[in-house]
């Protein structure tokens, strides 16, 4: 990033300025990694975290006279993606070779599909939460221009450069074991919409698309793990015009959020460049996080030219019409209707859903409430300690540490008075930190609630014993002084007296 | 002088292998005699055949004593167990060095062996090693090794053909019995045309191509080379088969060519019908190399074949074509050789980028040829010119292929001149790209339609003295006929001749190693 690139946010014009005189045209290109055991071309496993280069062989390091075969289940996971996109699928399509060098790259060219794709023009439906609380979500019907089948290169590090960037590092390592797993590249049609909801949409899309690769098992589809990788195209035309402005490509805009604060940024640095005169330049542009801003990347102008060809090594793609109408049977729930219906079941709110939905714990809960919870107690544990944890360790919820099955049996345990709420919320600290499940938890740290009436009618005694004057008041009918004995029951068992069994036991003794 | 006189290394694939499976001598006799001539004869690269750039006499004689004991324990073996082999250096082996002619894979060892090496083990045949070959396969005389060219046993002034001069000439030199080639636009064919001996493209697909260092991969195929008809058609059988690391190769079984070249052998080709391409022949032509080929169709017409002429008018398109279409996808599968995992490295003194240091291996780790077509493809594949080039090649490759298609509809089997010239001297053409381009004429239309083909010696031409080879296309799949036919026709020549043709070559000084 030079200095003369750098732009000052604060000098930039506000978004709703921005959008008051240019109307934003968006594209996505979201790449994901499919889920297969082995890579597109090779039996090499796609597991992730191996030891560098240690799931290569002479095919995915594109050693000489190696040859590629083309995984199957790839394949289908594409039909797959295609058909839940509503594309039509080719009855006949072929892989291309997308020539260019670099080093993370081993053949110095990537087995891809031009134009032959296996799906394309579908479309998605997403939803944006209305202009305020109380009004009714708005859908869009996103177009999908293509969906197609490639491999992966693999991964370089800088070493010695400041910011892990190939500029000004003494050399690089090469990892191989990403190179060759399979990605389906999904890409829109230009979205058109009105402006003032253009980032959510954007953001609405990534959502929703995300939703349906999982929903379709053909990916985790995680962002942080880079799963799923999104490249958002912004141009800007003036309000009331129709052609489409000179793009920009802002590369690796990976989370959820980013695609929104990236477009809205995008928007903002083109509408100034366009107010003061001057015109946008066709790029790729690197989004960063950490400021909210993107930079210059490569000019497209000086763009390569990648020479596609059919991919001699491989034979053509003809996936019979018989299988696809197959698989088309085999295509879950699509992830809104799953929504809406869960929400019925569960009784939530639209707000409650939203929330349960950006938090990712919707399976969770209907996990835990397969297991025997209830929807509001599920929900609960999901979105309150569980949620707190996993942000704080920065991992996924369903990495928290817990199950849907120990949620459901800590709520087990409450229902039937053996846990109180603040023992319940100790157990699931304890399960999160990994100290066991629920049972193992209460039966080492002594948690159970002390309902027994020995113990419980021991502890109840001394306390009256303790508080001859409250004892009193309660003889005379004030049972309000009722909780005042509870409390001092609670500390002498640190809290785990069952209270609803010691304030029976109080008025068995006293208000007889 | 004929190939008895020579001892052990003058016998045929076939007599090996019966006198190694009766006992009569042992797999190390005969791999301990190849190698001994070989040493006589390959070398000093300078002046001798130079026919090797690898040779595993420590692995072959191993290999040669485990099928020696393994007969002694009663255990049974291939059909060619024991016969020693030589293998193209453009197939990958784990246990030799393989370069396909280039300096930029220079002492890389691969780790994993071909599918064709493996079947090659698994049949117990002796790799004695690694033949010499133009760069990554282009060329028409084995001068565009990066390792000096190799000589042609019948006058060693003279190139043998290429790119698998190596493998062509150590069979007509009896350092080897049995070679594996790679024919592109006809590496396997004119080698053997010009060196008098039998080469055989099979039908694309019928041969693995897993572990071939690719020259241009839709052209591609490896196939076997030898002196007898017979020998070829066994060797063909062991490596030739469906393999599931190839998308490409053939999921049907092999055609029964040893069949084939048994009965062909009768000498009896009634109901064959024979179409002569029209086409090829004429200027460009020697005198010597048509009168034997008249020769040939006359015998072939004697032994009973219906014989045609048969015009295919998009042959002559076939050859610019080819060289569009073949430095296209030549110039993307030469795009690995980057000095960043394997081969040759050049300049990385730390003060180098990557790219600086990719850009000066490749600058002087390629030879001319290969930069030339590099330069061609990567020009044709560039957008803009894509559909002028690349596409409109395509379409050439089409109608040939629709040639092949109607003359099948009508012959069994189409035959041309392999070359239009014998042998030229080292030197001549190699820098007039377009004469040496010309070789490839006769032989290129089946490697666009990606039929059988093969050449078979048919005389010498009477004004060099030379062999002329004649050449024989098959339909897909139907690698059988030219089996059948080119057995018939040694069969026929081999009381003229006095056996093969090969009898009648020089005899080549042995150095005293
Ligand atoms: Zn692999």
């Amino acid at each position: 990033m030079t200095t003369a690139e750098r732009v000052n946010p604060s000098s930039l014009p506000g978004f709703d300025d921005a959008i008051a005189r240019f109307e934003p045209v968006m594209g996505m290109e979201v790449h994901v990694e499919l889920g297969t055991a082995t890579k597109m071309f090779c039996g090499c496993s796609t597991e992730f975290g191996g030891d560098p280069n240690s799931q290569v062989c002479p095919v995915c390091l594109g050693l000489p006279g190696s040859l590629p075969v083309v995984n199957g289940t790839a394949v289908e996971s594409a039909i797959c993606i295609g058909l839940a996109l509503n594309c039509d699928i080719a009855e006949w399509c072929r892989f291309a070779r997308k020539n260019y060098f670099y080093p993370d790259m081993p053949k110095n060219f990537q087995v891809s599909q031009y134009d032959e794709p296996i799906a394309f023009d579908g479309w998605l439906d997403v939803t944006v939460p209305g202009a305020d609380a109380t009004a009714e979500p708005d859908v869009y019907r996103i177009g999908i221009e293509r969906a197609h089948m490639e491999e992966d290169t693999g991964k370089s590090l800088h070493v010695g450069g400041a910011t892990g960037r190939i500029h000004g590092a003494s050399h690089s390592l090469l990892d191989y074991n990403r190179s060759g797993i399979p990605l389906i590249e999904i890409v829109t049609k230009p979205i058109e919409v009105p402006p003032a909801v253009a980032p959510a949409v954007a953001r609405a899309y990534v959502t929703e698309l995300r939703e349906l690769i999982k929903a379709l098992a053909v990916s985790e589809a995680r962002m942080e793990l880079g799963q799923m990788r999104c490249d958002a195209n912004v141009s800007l035309r003036p309000v009331g015009t129709t052609a489409f402005g000179t793009r920009t490509e802002t590369k690796n805009v990976n989370s959820m959020r980013s695609v929104e604060r990236a477009v809205t940024y995008e928007v903002r640095r083109q509408a100034a460049v366009l107010t003061e005169g001057g015109s946008i330049v066709q790029e790729t542009r690197h989004w960063h996080e950490d400021t909210g801003e993107t930079t210059a990347g490569r000019a497209k102008e000086e763009a390569e030219d990648y020479r596609y060809f059919p991919e001699p090594d491989l034979v053509p793609i003809a996936p019979s019409r018989e299988w696809v109408e197959q698989l088309r049977t085999t295509l879950p729930e699509p992830p809104a209707a799953r929504r809406a219906r869960l929400q019925a079941e569960w009784g939530f709110t639209d707000l409650e859903m939203r929330d349960v939905v950006n938090a990712g714990a919707m399976p969770l809960i209907e996990a835990t409430i397969t297991a025997g919870a209830d929807a509001a107690g599920a929900k609960k544990w999901w979105l309150g300690e569980i949620s707190r944890t996993a942000n704080e360790r920065g991992t996924a919820l369903e990495d928290a540490g817990i199950t849907p099955a120990d949620v459901a049996r800590v709520e087990e345990l409450v229902a039937a008075g053996s846990l109180n709420d603040k023992l319940a919320r100790q157990v699931v600290e304890g399960v999160l930190a990994g100290e066991g499940a629920p049972d193992v938890v209460v039966e080492a740290r002594g948690l159970a609630v002390v309902s027994d009436d020995s113990a419980l009618g021991a502890a109840v005694d001394d306390a009256i014993a303790a508080n001859p004057d409250v004892a009193e008041k309660i003889r005379g009918g004030n049972m309000g002084a009722v909780g005042a004995i509870i409390g001092s029951v609670m500390k002498a068992t640190q809290g785990q007296a069952d209270a609803k069994r010691a304030r029976e036991l109080i008025i068995e003794r006293l208000g007889g | 002088m004929s190939g008895t006189e020579h001892g052990l290394v003058g016998r045929t694939a076939a007599e090996l292998a019966t006198s190694i499976a009766s006992g009569e001598v042992s797999a190390v006799e005969v791999t301990q005699a190849h190698l001994d001539r070989v040493d006589a004869v390959d070398g000093p690269a300078e002046s001798g055949v130079h026919a090797f750039l690898h040779v595993d006499a420590d692995g072959a004689l191993a290999a040669a004593a485990d099928v020696d004991a393994r007969r002694a324990a009663g255990e049974r073996l291939g059909p060619l167990a024991g016969v020693p082999l030589a293998l193209k250096d453009v197939i990958t082996t784990s246990d030799m060095p393989t370069t396909a002619g280039s300096r930029i894979l220079d002492g890389w060892r691969p780790p994993y062996d071909a599918t064709i090496a493996r079947r090659l083990r698994e049949a117990d045949v002796v790799v004695l090693g690694k033949t010499n070959m133009d760069e990554f396969a282009m060329g028409s005389s084995t001068e565009n090794s990066a390792f000096g060219p190799t000589r042609n046993p019948w006058d060693m002034t003279r190139i043998p053909g290429g790119s698998g001069g190596g493998s062509a000439a150590s069979l007509a030199a009896y350092e080897a019995p049995l070679a594996i080639g790679t024919d592109t636009g006809g590496s396997i064919r004119q080698p053997a045309a010009l060196t008098g001996t039998v080469g055989v493209k099979p039908t694309y697909g019928g041969v693995s191509r897993y572990g071939l260092i690719a020259c241009a991969s839709s052209l591609d195929q490896a196939g076997p080379c030898a002196r007898t008809v017979l020998d070829a058609a066994l060797l063909h059988s062991v490596v030739a088969g469906h393999d599931a690391l190839d998308a490409t190769s053939i999921d049907q079984p092999v055609p029964d060519v040893v069949g084939a070249a048994r009965r062909g052998a009768e000498g009896d080709l009634t109901g064959l019908r024979v179409g002569v391409v029209k086409e090829f022949g004429g200027e460009g032509y020697q005198a010597g190399v048509e009168a034997r080929f008249n020769d040939a169709v006359a015998q072939l017409s004697k032994l009973g074949a219906e014989v045609v002429e048969v015009s295919c008018p998009n042959f002559v398109y076939a050859l610019p074509a080819y060289y569009l279409i073949l430095p296209s996808e030549v110039s993307s599968n030469l795009a690995r050789f980057d000095a960043m995992r394997y081969g040759l490295r050049v300049g990385d003194d730390g003060t180098r980028s990557a790219e600086e240091v990719m850009n000066r291996t490749r600058g002087a780790g390629f030879g001319a040829e290969a930069k030339r077509r590099i330069m061609l493809g990567t020009y044709a594949l560039s957008s803009g010119y894509y559909d002028a080039y690349y596409g409109q090649a395509q379409k050439v490759r089409t109608l040939v292929a629709r040639d092949f298609e109607a003359a099948f509809g009508r012959v069994d089997v189409l035959v041309s001149p392999t070359t239009p010239t014998t042998a030229f001297p080292i030197g001549e053409r190699v820098d007039d790209p377009l004469a040496m381009y010309r070789n490839d004429l006769c032989t290129i239309p089946s490697n666009l339609a990606g039929n059988a083909s093969a050449s078979f010696p048919c005389g010498l031409a009477d004004e060099d003295g030379l062999p002329v080879g004649l050449h024989v296309m098959a339909p897909v799949l139907a690698d059988d006929r030219l089996y059948r036919v080119g057995a018939a026709l040694e069969q026929a020549y081999a009381g003229s001749w006095g056996g093969l043709l090969l009898n009648q070559a020089p005899e080549l000084k042995e150095s005293a190693s």
